[in-house]
């Protein structure tokens, strides 16, 4: 029953969508207010109908109704429960579930909280925003129906990807998708701005907050993916330019650009078609992530299902959308002209040189993901893309946004003193090159690559230089906290956010010059010498039972400084489905991790065993999370809570 | 600034982007694109120890012998054989008679060195390039465990 529940919930749900996606719109153009107010409850239908879907696949999954082909295929009794409830989006049919759930959450969202919001927009917005749904809700009816029965019913499914059996990966795809997903929003309120042929500061300060909190999604999303496949993967590497981390990254790297293009859009009138044309370009980003994953034409850990169907379902679905925004776009952007005009040293002028090279290399990124795909289409012979390229083609690119970065704050719109804010920056300069030179005598000198000495000059450059333009605008004497209270929230939001990336730069440097590797083979009792610290390994225990899989445990310790860590790395053998996943054990210190490995028994006695010290490894994710933390003190800015200035207003402003 | 120069400054920003971005990638492609081949393809072709090439295939049975921390195994398409050095842990999915991918360079001693042992993450599958590369040559038996 509840199977057919969830089913006929999500057919309800399409036959909404459709009416969202026609009605509102019509109205909007034949200025029919009863039309258009036919947005705002079908938003919220369609957002609760799709919730009675999810919540009955997962009500399957927690009872573990195995008369339910998809909870066959991905779950056992034996799971904790928690990793049943993510095993509702461990699998295609349900991920897909979860991102039209995300997607009519969106909009639930505009529903409620757009009251500001011009009704005519408004209209446009859920609109096309419907129009999404429609494409995915048919994608998942047509194509991947997660409430298909089975008959009869076996006893016990087939479980769940041992690998995807984490704490961190439980959250990462909900993540992930309200950044992806949440740039929908974006894409919906630039299509309703073009047939609207109206983009104003009111518009930009309507798209940053949801640009904003997608950016933020998908900023923990990634750095929480990235941060799995460093503990779970045991190589201790954190980034793979692998073809599906690229594709969550191409939607980044498009989405940061645009949230630094909508302010100019916002503060000066000025880059209006280009924020519209990257709105549409960084969700075409996120679909054709959404088409890599889905088709199964990358092999992956990703890549649940390879049926043809769903791949061309995908494809023609990104084909309509990106082409049909994109005709739009050419239709209608010749009335977009910008109002503010500015020189090219500016804040302006930094901002669109971010955008350029920020855009270069989402384009370069798709290239490198893509080739192989083309090569192997054109018959150019089998290849793959590998980390190599990509660092060979995105660092270029980098350095010199990093470099402008710390000095676009400092610059004034309009027209910016380039030597003055040079001349301000001189001492920041050099403490940035004393710090490399010091981290890198400390690192032990000339045992570290001369490049990770550039790597932290750079870093220190960018947080010592948001520092500064920070205590410039607080000031440190008498008023302070006056002053750092009346600063808007959206400034403080930025120096922490690139504060952030400082402190990710840092630790992608330190980790990648100063790692140290030790592959052994360890007797027991054997000590090894570790980055300083004395590694032994104890012992091991075979068959140590856990609640879905029994565990080879070892036991080390590791000595340094009169300090004991007892660390305890496993190798499991997961029942349903068999398989042996790999468990290192990692102690930090908040400038490093011990990274430690359990291998194979050696035939001639011992164990293999990898050791490593990741040098500032940490320091990626609390990067990361630093950035986030940024984005969401940006996002409680009052101007977006109480809104946008009335349309008028703001059109009398820019003529003024 | 008029609007006719910024659209300039526009254009000319946006060219030498992307012509930086060419170049960069036209570079690049040139000596990191790494070449996938199977060991029949492998003996066919003259590559030299100066290329990064990936070879697929299986597992030969029988083949595997450890030393240490060092792992000799052969990769076989059922059609050719190549022999593989690899030293270092291997990935928990490695197993004799299943699908392989090793990236790295082919010794002067006709030993293929590995830096880096890929075994595919879904048990029921063999690498895609590998299933491909066996049904062109006609040794792919539709459903046939080839894991055992």
């Amino acid at each position: 029953m509840i199977p057919e529940t969830g089913q006929f919930a999500l057919i309800l749900a399409l036959l909404v969508a459709l009416t969202q996606a026609v009605v509102p719109l019509m109205g909007a153009a034949s200025r029919d207010p009863a039309r258009m107010a036919l947005a705002r409850p079908a938003a919220l239908a369609q957002f609760l109908l799709i919730a009675v879907a999810f919540g009955a696949l997962m009500q399957c999954y927690i009872v573990s109704d195995f008369s339910v082909l998809n909870v066959v295929e991905n779950s056992h009794t034996d799971k904790p429960l928690l990793y049943k409830i993510s095993g509702v989006w461990g699998n295609h049919e349900g991920s897909m579930l979860l991102w039209v759930l995300i997607l009519s959450l969106y909009g639930a969202a505009v529903a409620l909280f757009g009251g500001n919001l011009p009704e005519a927009l408004k209209a446009r917005v859920l609109s096309v925003q419907a129009m999404i749904s429609v494409g995915f809700l048919l994608f998942i009816l047509l194509t991947s129906n997660p409430f298909v029965r089975v008959d009869p019913a076996p006893m016990n499914g087939q479980g769940l990807n041992p690998l995807l059996q984490d704490p961190g990966l439980a959250f990462h795809p909900p993540f992930l998708y309200l950044g992806y997903v949440g740039f929908s929003m974006a894409f919906s309120f630039a299509i309703a701005a073009l047939i609207e042929g109206r983009v104003d500061a009111a518009w930009a300060r309507w798209v940053r907050p949801w640009t904003l909190a997608a950016w933020c999604a998908l900023t923990l999303g990634i750095a929480m993916g990235s941060w799995w496949a460093y503990y779970t993967l045991g190589w201790g590497g954190w980034w793979y330019w692998d073809p599906v981390e690229n594709a969550s990254f191409m939607p980044w790297l498009a989405g940061t650009a645009l949230l630094h293009s909508a302010i100019v859009v916002e503060k000066r009138d000025a880059l209006k078609g280009w924020t519209i044309l990257l709105a549409i370009l960084t969700f075409s980003l996120s679909l054709l992530g959404t088409f890599l994953v889905r088709s199964g034409i990358l092999t992956s850990v990703h890549s649940f299902a390879s049926d043809p169907a769903r791949g061309v379902f995908v494809l023609c679905l990104l084909g309509l959308v990106t082409g049909g925004s994109l005709v739009l776009f050419a239709l209608r952007a010749g009335k977009m002209a910008g109002g503010g005009l500015f020189a090219p040293i500016s804040r302006e002028g930094a901002l669109l040189i971010n955008n350029v090279l920020l855009s270069t290399a989402a384009g370069t990124v798709l290239l490198g993901t893509l080739y192989p795909l083309i090569a192997d289409a054109l018959d150019l012979g089998k290849l793959s893309v590998g980390p190599p390229f990509f660092n060979a083609v995105f660092l270029p690119l980098m350095i010199p946004m990093v470099l402008l970065m710390a000095l676009g704050p400092f610059l004034s719109w309009k027209r910016g003193d380039l030597p003055g804010v040079l001349a301000r920056l001189k001492f920041v300069f050099a403490l940035a090159i004393v710090a490399a030179i010091a981290a890198w005598m400390i690192a032990g000198g000339t045992a570290g690559p001369l490049w990770a000495a550039g790597g932290i000059a750079l870093s220190a450059w960018l947080i010592l230089a948001s520092l500064l333009e920070w205590t410039e605008r607080v000031r440190l004497k008498a008023g302070f906290w006056r002053r750092v209270r009346n600063t808007p929230r959206a400034a403080h939001g930025m120096t922490l956010a690139h504060l952030g990336l400082g402190i990710v730069i840092a630790g992608i440097t330190g980790s990648t010059a100063w790692k140290t590797e030790h592959i052994q083979v360890m007797q027991i009792g054997q000590t090894i010498d570790v980055a300083g610290y004395q590694v032994t390994l104890d012992g091991i225990e075979d068959n140590v039972p856990g609640p879905n899989y029994t565990a080879l445990r070892a036991q080390f310790t590791a000595r340094k400084d009169g300090r004991v860590i007892v660390m305890h790395p496993e190798k499991r053998s997961y029942r349903n489905p068999p398989r042996p996943v790999t468990d290192a054990a990692i102690h930090t210190n908040f400038l490093g991790d011990l990274y430690v490995v359990i291998g194979e028994p050696n035939a001639g006695g011992g164990y293999v065993t990898r050791l490593y010290y990741n040098a500032m490894a940490p320091w990626i994710f609390m990067g990361a999370v630093v950035m986030v933390l940024g984005g969401l003190v940006s996002l409680s800015d009052r101007r977006f809570r109480i809104g946008a200035p009335k349309r008028a207003a703001a059109a009398a402003a820019v003529k003024a | 600034m008029t609007r006719k120069q910024r659209r300039l400054y526009f254009v000319l920003l946006g060219m030498l982007a992307l012509g930086g971005a060419t170049a960069l990638v036209l570079t690049a492609m040139g000596d990191t694109l790494v070449y996938f081949y199977t060991p029949s393809e492998m003996a066919g072709k003259q590559i030299g120890p100066d290329r990064r090439v990936r070879i697929g295939g299986l597992v030969e049975k029988g083949s595997v012998a450890k030393d240490h921390e060092t792992t000799n195994f052969t990769i076989t398409d059922l059609t050719a054989t190549l022999p593989v050095t690899y030293t270092g842990v291997l990935p928990d999915l490695f197993r004799e008679g299943q699908g392989v991918v090793a990236e790295g360079r082919i010794g002067r001693d006709g030993v293929f060195h590995a830096s880096e042992v890929l075994a595919k993450h879904d048990e029921k599958y063999m690498p895609k390039e590998v299933a491909e590369q066996l049904k062109k040559s006609g040794r792919w038996q539709e459903g046939a465990d080839t894991a055992k």
